[in-house]
C-alpha cells in the first residue's frame, strides 16, 4: 500500500535549514543549539519523547515563536517569520495535534475561514473536490464536521493546508487519533505530497511509523538535538534509545492465568447518548476475570468516555443488577461507595478529572481516599494522612516533583500521570479501571505505567485498559474487546488478534460470531484489503 | 494589544508593595476630585480616612459597621469558592431579619437569655430557605443563581415593605410603617470592654463574625466538607468522579451563604434597631460581594476586607456631615478606592504583557498558540 521513503537528493539545496536555534522559557532552555535541514519532497520526522523540545521547535518553524538565538534559511535565504501568516505565505503549512473546527459547520465552510480573505471562495466546492481526486483525500465538501469520523477531520485540516499550495507540511502526531486502517491512507496522501515536491516534517514518537515513513529523521531529547539518522539503516530499538537516552527494557506480555475466577461482571448495560455529540452504549457485556489485564481498544468518540462515566459511577442509569462486583450489585452506587468496593478508576483526562492542576497533591491523594479509614476524622480532613499517602505514591512511582507537597500543575505529564496511576495502585484494587493511562506521556514514564498494571495483575487483581493506542493494548491485555459506536464487541485472546482483525472491529465490521477463529478473521482481513 | 498572564511567582516586595501603591494612587485622584469641586482635598482626605479613626467610640462604630460585611463575606466566600454566584444575599438579609422578628413579636414577653440564639437560629433557616430556592430551581431546571438569587432580592425588600406596612405594623405606630418593638430578650446587648467600657455602638454580634470568619476559613481549609466545596468549584468533573454530588454542593453553598445573610439581618435589627421597618440594611449584601472578592476568597482577610470597605463607608458618611460633601462624590470616592485595591490584587496575580497584533485571516487554532 504505502511505497515510503522518498530519498533525500542532497544535490539540490535545502529547502529550509535552521542554525544555532535555541529559545527559553524563563530558565528553563527548550531548545538548545539546534541545527536542522529538510529537502524538498523528503519525508522527515522529528522524533523526541514528550518535552524533548519537539513542539517549541516546529513553532518557531511556523512563527508561532521566535527563537533566541540562531536563524532560518528557507530555499538558501535568511528568513525570519514574526507570526504564522507569513510562513503561510512563504509556503509552510501545519496540521494541530488538536483540531480547530467547528463541529456544527460544514467542511466547505470550515475550509472558507482559515483561507486568507483575498482568496476566491465562489469555486471552493469544486476546488476541494479537485485537490481531493488530486491526492487521494476522499473528503465530502458539504457534510457536517460533526458527522466526521476523526481521521476525516484531519483530512480536513489538511485540506485547509493543500488549498494554499504548502512546499512544507508540518504534521505534529497526526496518526495519535486514527485506526490502522486511517494511519495507512494518511501515510499514502503523505508519500504523494513528497513525490510532488512537498517536504512532510513529521512529528511522532511511534517508531515504527517513523520507519515506515521516513527516510530522516532529527532526533531530539532535553531540548538538545542528539543526532540525525537515516531511519532505515535504524532498527525501532536504536532509534527508541538515541530518544529516550538509556537502553529500554521491552515489558514482557503477560502470561495469562487459566480458569480465572471473575470478579465484576456487566450485562446489558445501555446508556442514551445525553447530547447530538455523544456516543450512546448499547447493551454493554463485559466480564474482568482475576489476574487478567482486558484491553478495550476502539478510536476516540466511540463510547470510551461514555463508558468509562458508568464505569466510575459518575453516571448511573435506573437499570439494576447491570453491574455487578461478586454477588453484589454495584450499579447504583457512587465512585466513592464503588471504591469503597476495592474498585479503582484512572480517568482518561488528568486535568480536572483524575487530578486537580491548582490543588497540591497532598490534595489530590485525597481526592480518591477521602472514604478510607484514617483520611478523615469527625469531618476534618487528616492533613499527615493525605501527605504522607501522597509521598508513598511518590516514591513508589518515582514521580518527581519540585518540591515536598507542590500544585499538580507544577508536575509534568508524565510525572502527573505516574501519580495518578500510582494513587490508585497503591490503594492494592481489586479492580482497576484505567482509561489512557499513558496519552501523552513519555515512552519511560509510560513503560512503568504499564509495567505497574501487568504486576497489579499478576498479584491477582483484575485491570481493565480503555486505550486508543493498539500498541499499548496489544503490551499489556491478555484479552481484546472492542468498543466501536457505543458497542462493544466480545473479548478475544490477545494471542489470536492482530492490528488488521483489530481495525476491522474498530471500524465497525462485525466478527461476533463466536466460533470464528482468529485464523479465519485475519483470512478475512487479507480478502477485504486485496479487495 | 496587552493581555494578563498569570504570574509564575509573585515577589514578596511586590505583594507589600502594591496596596501602598493603590492607597497612593486613590489618595491622589481622590485629592484631585474634591480639589476640582472646590474641596479642600486634605481636609477631605482627613474626613475620609483619619476622622472615623480618630476618636474610640469610631472604632466601635467601625466595628459595628464591618459587622454584617464579614458574616454575608464569610458566606459569599463559599458560594463563590465552589463556582455558584449568590447575588442575592441583600434578600436573604431581609429574610433573616423577617424570620427573627416573627420570633421576636411572637414572644413579647421572653425573658429566657436563649431566646436570642433561638431568634439565631429562626433567622438562619429563614435566610437558608430563601437562599435554597436559586439552588433547587437551579439543580431542577438549570436556570442561573445570578438572575433568580438578584431578582429574589427584590421580593424580599417588597415583601418586608408590606408585612410592616400590614400584618405586623404596630397599632400603636400612629401610622409608621414600624412594627413594635422587640422585648429585652431579643436584642443583642451592647460590648462593655473591661477597663474602658463602651466603644461607640459596638455590640456583641461584632465578636461573633470573627468567630464566624475563624470558623469559616477552618471548614473550607481544613474539613472534608469544605473540601469538597473547593473541588466542585475548581474542578467540577474531578468532584464527581471523586465521589461528591453537584447538587447536592451547589444547594449547601447557597444555603449556608443564606443562613450567614439572615444571621447579618437579624443582628443589625436586634442590635441597631430593636423592631422591624421598611429598611433594615444599608445594601450590606451587596457591598458584601466586594468584600468576598477583595478578600481573594479567604474568610480571614474577609475580616480585613470588611474592615476597609467600612472604613470606606464610614468616611463617606463623616465627609458627608462635616464637610456636606454630596454622597454621589463620596461614592466615586469608594468606588476609586475598591477599584484601585481590586486592581492592584489583580496585577500582583497578573502581569500586563503586550502581544502582538496578528492580522485578521487565522484559524482558532492559530489564535489558540498565539
Amino acid at each position: 500500500m504505502v511505497s515510503p521513503k522518498t530519498s533525500k537528493s542532497s544535490a539540490s539545496p535545502p529547502l529550509l535549514a535552521g542554525f544555532g536555534l535555541t529559545k527559553s522559557f524563563g530558565d528553563f532552555t527548550a531548545n538548545r543549539n539546534i541545527d536542522f535541514t529538510i529537502y524538498p519532497g523528503e519525508l522527515h520526522a522529528l522524533l523526541g519523547e514528550n518535552g524533548a523540545g519537539k513542539s517549541t521547535f516546529v513553532k518557531m518553524i511556523y512563527g508561532l515563536l521566535q527563537p533566541d538565538s540562531g536563524y532560518f534559511e528557507w530555499q538558501g535565504k535568511p528568513i525570519h517569520f514574526s507570526n504564522p501568516q507569513e510562513a503561510r505565505a512563504a509556503g509552510i503549512g501545519m496540521v494541530f495535534q488538536h483540531f480547530s473546527l467547528f463541529e456544527a459547520m460544514s467542511v466547505v465552510e470550515n475550509i472558507a475561514l482559515a483561507l486568507p480573505p483575498e482568496f476566491p471562495k465562489e469555486g471552493l466546492p469544486k476546488l476541494i473536490e479537485q485537490k481531493s481526486a488530486e491526492y487521494g483525500i476522499p473528503l465530502r465538501p458539504h457534510s457536517l464536521v460533526a458527522d466526521l469520523s476523526v481521521g476525516e477531520q484531519q483530512r480536513v485540516e489538511i485540506m485547509r493546508c493543500l488549498l494554499q499550495d504548502p512546499s512544507l507540511l508540518i504534521m505534529d502526531e497526526p496518526t495519535s487519533v486514527l485506526t490502522p486502517q486511517e494511519t495507512m491512507q494518511l501515510f499514502d496522501v503523505l508519500v504523494k505530497l513528497a513525490k510532488q515536491g512537498c517536504a512532510v516534517l513529521f512529528i511522532s514518537h511511534k517508531l515504527e511509523e517513523i520507519k515506515q515513513l521516513t527516510s530522516r529523521a532529527t532526533i531530539l531529547r532535553g531540548g538538545d538535538k542528539i543526532a540525525e539518522v537515516d531511519t532505515h539503516t535504524k532498527s525501532t530499538n536504536q532509534l527508541a534509545e538515541l530518544m529516550v537516552g538509556t537502553k529500554i527494557a521491552a515489558i514482557k506480555p503477560p502470561i495469562a492465568p487459566k480458569n480465572a475466577p471473575a470478579i465484576m461482571q456487566i450485562t446489558g448495560l445501555s446508556r442514551p447518548a445525553d447530547g447530538p455529540f455523544d456516543t450512546a452504549l448499547r447493551d454493554i457485556n463485559l466480564t474482568a476475570h482475576a489476574g487478567e489485564v482486558l484491553g478495550i481498544a476502539g478510536i476516540a468518540g466511540n463510547g470510551q468516555s461514555e463508558l468509562m462515566d458508568a464505569l466510575t459511577g459518575e453516571w448511573r442509569g435506573t437499570q439494576i443488577g447491570v453491574f455487578k462486583k461478586g454477588a453484589e450489585d454495584i450499579s447504583q452506587l457512587n465512585p466513592a461507595e464503588r471504591r469503597l468496593n476495592g474498585l479503582a478508576f484512572v480517568p482518561e483526562e488528568r486535568n480536572g478529572h483524575a487530578a486537580v492542576p491548582s490543588m497540591r497533591l497532598s490534595e489530590n491523594a485525597l481526592l480518591t481516599s477521602f472514604e478510607r479509614a484514617g483520611a478523615v476524622q469527625m469531618g476534618v480532613v487528616n492533613q499527615n494522612y493525605a501527605a504522607q499517602f501522597a509521598d508513598r505514591v511518590s516514591a513508589m512511582f518515582d514521580v518527581r516533583r519540585p518540591e515536598a507537597n507542590p500544585l499538580a500543575s507544577a508536575l509534568s505529564g508524565g510525572n502527573l500521570q505516574k501519580f495518578v496511576v500510582g494513587r490508585e495502585i497503591a490503594k492494592k484494587p481489586e479492580l482497576l479501571i484505567v482509561s489512557q493511562p499513558t496519552w501523552g506521556v513519555d515512552v519511560g514514564a509510560a513503560q512503568f505505567i504499564r509495567k505497574a498494571m501487568i504486576d497489579l495483575a499478576a498479584g491477582g487483581a483484575s485491570v481493565i485498559v480503555i486505550s486508543q493506542d493498539l500498541e499499548e493494548i496489544f503490551a499489556v491485555s491478555h484479552k481484546i474487546a472492542v468498543l466501536h459506536e457505543g458497542s462493544l464487541s466480545k473479548a478475544y485472546p490477545a494471542a489470536e488478534m492482530n492490528p488488521q482483525t483489530i481495525g476491522l472491529l474498530m471500524g465497525g465490521s462485525t466478527i461476533d460470531n463466536a466460533s470464528k477463529t482468529a485464523r479465519t478473521i485475519s483470512k478475512k482481513t487479507n480478502n477485504r484489503v486485496a479487495g | 494589544m496587552f493581555i494578563l498572564k498569570p504570574r509564575k511567582s509573585v515577589p514578596l516586595s511586590l505583594t507589600l508593595l502594591v496596596p501602598v501603591v493603590a492607597i497612593a494612587l486613590t489618595l491622589l485622584m481622590g485629592g484631585l476630585i474634591f480639589g476640582f469641586l472646590g474641596y479642600n482635598p486634605v481636609e477631605a482626605l482627613y474626613e475620609f480616612f483619619v476622622a472615623p479613626l480618630s476618636r474610640p467610640d469610631q472604632i466601635g462604630n467601625l466595628l459595628v459597621k464591618a459587622c454584617p460585611l464579614i458574616i454575608i463575606g464569610t458566606g459569599l466566600v463559599f458560594c463563590y469558592r465552589a463556582n455558584v454566584w449568590n447575588i442575592g444575599a441583600e434578600g436573604q438579609l431581609v429574610l433573616g431579619a423577617m424570620g427573627a422578628g416573627w420570633l421576636a413579636l411572637s414572644f413579647p414577653d421572653a425573658q429566657s437569655p436563649l431566646f436570642i440564639f433561638a431568634m439565631s437560629v429562626a433567622a438562619m433557616v429563614a435566610g437558608g430557605l430563601w437562599g435554597a430556592i436559586p439552588a433547587l430551581l437551579k439543580i431542577r431546571f438549570r436556570t442561573n443563581e445570578i438572575l433568580v438569587s438578584l431578582m429574589l432580592t427584590y421580593v424580599a425588600a417588597l415583601l418586608l415593605d408590606w408585612i410592616v406596612r400590614g400584618p405586623w405594623r404596630d397599632p400603636m405606630s400612629f401610622g409608621f410603617p414600624l412594627t413594635k418593638t422587640y422585648p429585652d430578650a431579643g436584642l443583642i446587648p451592647a460590648l462593655i470592654l473591661p477597663g474602658i467600657g463602651r466603644l461607640g455602638q459596638l455590640h456583641w454580634g461584632v465578636v461573633f463574625a470573627f468567630i464566624i470568619a475563624a470558623c469559616g476559613w477552618f471548614y473550607l481549609a481544613r474539613m472534608l466538607s469544605g473540601y469538597q466545596i473547593k473541588l466542585m468549584g475548581d474542578a467540577p468533573r474531578a468532584g464527581r468522579f471523586a465521589g461528591f454530588s453537584q447538587s447536592y454542593n451547589t444547594m449547601a453553598v447557597l444555603v449556608i451563604s443564606g443562613a450567614l445573610a439572615g444571621l447579618a439581618g437579624m443582628i443589625e435589627v436586634s442590635a441597631n434597631i430593636g423592631q422591624l421597618q421598611p429598611n433594615v440594611s444599608f445594601g450590606y449584601g451587596f457591598t458584601a460581594i466586594i468584600v468576598a472578592f477583595l478578600a481573594r476568597l479567604n474568610p480571614l482577610a474577609v475580616i480585613v476586607a470588611g474592615l476597609v470597605v467600612a472604613l470606606a463607608e464610614l468616611g463617606g458618611d463623616t465627609a458627608q456631615i462635616s464637610m456636606g460633601i454630596p454622597k454621589v462624590v463620596t461614592g466615586i470616592f469608594k468606588g476609586i478606592l475598591l477599584f484601585m485595591l481590586l486592581a492592584g490584587e489583580t496585577l500582583t496575580r497578573y502581569e500586563l504583557v503586550r502581544v502582538v497584533r496578528i492580522k485578521a485571516h487565522q484559524t482558532p487554532a492559530q489564535q489558540e498558540e498565539s
